[in-house]
């Protein structure tokens, strides 16, 4: 694993189920996130994913391409364009950095309408020592 | 009538930064599995690190861990969050959407954590005009604490907004009215430029000649291009120019304007080429060298502009 190596692809479908139990999972209720008549009464077409199921997505995204050994350390993301139901979120990844202890990976999100997310993640390295040892 | 946009009330908001929006609030619930499974399942996360006997939580549920959910916020949140949401909704900024999120995780958290965190408001932003409308972004900073070790640090920015409805609402073009295009961008007028639009206010198209080599210059600039002399004088237009280029604009939408519209580079007779619109042709009728004659247009109730006018004569015949 070296700088500039990418990462599989992930494919997420952004169904009104994950948009929603996202929402609740987070303990996020803003009615933007689960209520569509009250989204389009505030200028949007639908509900729309909320920033903790992205930044939570963004995550997974990493644990599942390192390993489960791998612990996240910091998750920075900013939101571009919205994911709204039946859009596909795929995410994608490029090694930014590599040290002993940490791996630094900066991760895209991109849906029909654009960049849905940019983000750099840090992760601690699985420990392969104990394996050795 | 459309909806203005309302007015600014940013030194209302910046008294607001570094006034605490929590603090040592506690958590609703303590680290559980319940809602570490919960959260897996909705997001499909089968990392097996946050299932089993010693579970740790997904790092990236931080903040879960600190909204109220439906019930009334516990003690510790402090007055400042709520005035600051409370003055922008009453200002008309009622809308909002989180923009950013940068954490830190300091240790894992696991069940029976029981998490008090402090929180900031860092930063009020000046008035940002985005696709979504115009507002504020705000930026807070929290410190989240078990048995007062610092676990995770959690920065979050949201824009408060007042939502532009006519954008958000209008993926088709057949739905949008013309009814809803808003005043035009003014120009920053400084004393380098006064003079150009006074003589737009008189109907006269000014272009600035250096006085020291007399070449002429398009927009107005504080020196010559050519010799670097700061000294100059004005000669009037006369109003004759050809289309050097020009593009459509189709997207994205604008709320001064209403696409698709032509953005026309202009060369004038004397030289110099200036960006205006065209008049008197559709936006797909408009043609490189199509012969254009200056104009003075109303496009608000309080500003006027020179624009171009495709010459009847030629440009009639041009398309025909």
């Amino acid at each position: 694993m070296t700088p500039g190596d990418e990462l599989p692809p992930l494919t997420v479908p952004i169904t009104r189920t994950l948009v929603i139990a996202g929402a609740i999972a987070s303990r996020d209720y803003q009615d933007v996130h689960h209520d569509a008549e009250a989204a389009r009464s505030k200028g949007s077409p639908d509900i729309f994913m909320n920033i903790l199921t992205t930044n939570g997505l963004v995550g997974r995204y990493v644990t599942d391409r390192l390993g489960p050994e791998a612990v996240l350390r910091k998750v920075s993301i900013r939101l571009g364009v919205p994911s709204y139901p039946g859009d596909v979120l795929v995410l994608t990844g490029r090694i930014l950095s590599v040290n002993e202890r940490t791996i630094e990976i900066s991760v895209v999100g991109t849906n029909r309408l654009g960049r849905h997310v940019t983000g750099r993640v840090v992760a601690a390295r699985p420990c392969r020592a104990r394996a050795d040892g | 009538m459309p909806e203005a946009v309302p007015g600014d009330v940013h030194h209302l908001l910046k008294p607001f930064e570094g006034r605490p929006a929590a603090v040592s609030a506690s958590a609703a619930d303590p680290v559980n599995a319940p809602m570490i499974r919960h959260w897996c399942e909705a997001l499909g996360d089968t990392n097996p690190a946050y299932a089993g006997d010693d579970p740790i939580a997904p790092p990236t549920m931080l903040q879960a861990w600190t909204l109220p959910g439906l019930s009334p916020a516990r003690g510790g949140r402090a007055p400042a969050h709520d005035e600051l949401f409370t003055l922008l909704d009453g200002a008309g900024y009622t809308a909002v959407v989180a923009t950013d999120c940068e954490q830190e995780y300091v240790r894992p958290l696991r069940p029976g954590d029981e998490i008090t965190f402090d929180s900031v408001i860092e930063t009020v932003s000046p008035r940002k005009t985005t696709r979504l409308g115009a507002g504020y972004f705000i930026t807070t900073a929290m410190r989240l604490q078990v048995a007062g070790e610092l676990v995770g640090t959690h920065r979050f920015r949201i824009l408060k907004y007042a939502p532009a409805q006519a954008l958000a609402q209008a993926p088709a073009p057949a739905e949008r009215t013309t009814g809803t295009i808003r005043p035009r961008p003014r120009p920053v007028i400084n004393r380098d430029n006064a003079p150009f639009w006074e003589g737009v206010a008189a109907h006269k198209l000014l272009i600035q000649r250096c006085a020291a080599c007399g070449t002429l210059r398009f927009p107005w600039l504080p020196g010559c291009g050519r010799c670097g002399s700061p000294e100059w004088g004005t000669t009037e237009a006369s109003g004759s120019g050809t289309v050097h280029s020009y593009v459509v604009v189709h997207h994205p939408p604008f709320p001064a304007f209403d696409p698709p519209y032509a953005v026309a580079l202009v060369e004038l007779a004397e030289g110099v080429r200036m960006i205006s619109s065209v008049t008197g042709v559709p936006h797909d009728r408009v043609r490189i060298g199509m012969p254009v004659e200056l104009e003075f247009i109303r496009v608000d109730a309080e500003w006027e502009l020179p624009v171009f006018r495709a010459r009847a004569d030629r440009a009639a015949g041009a398309d025909a």
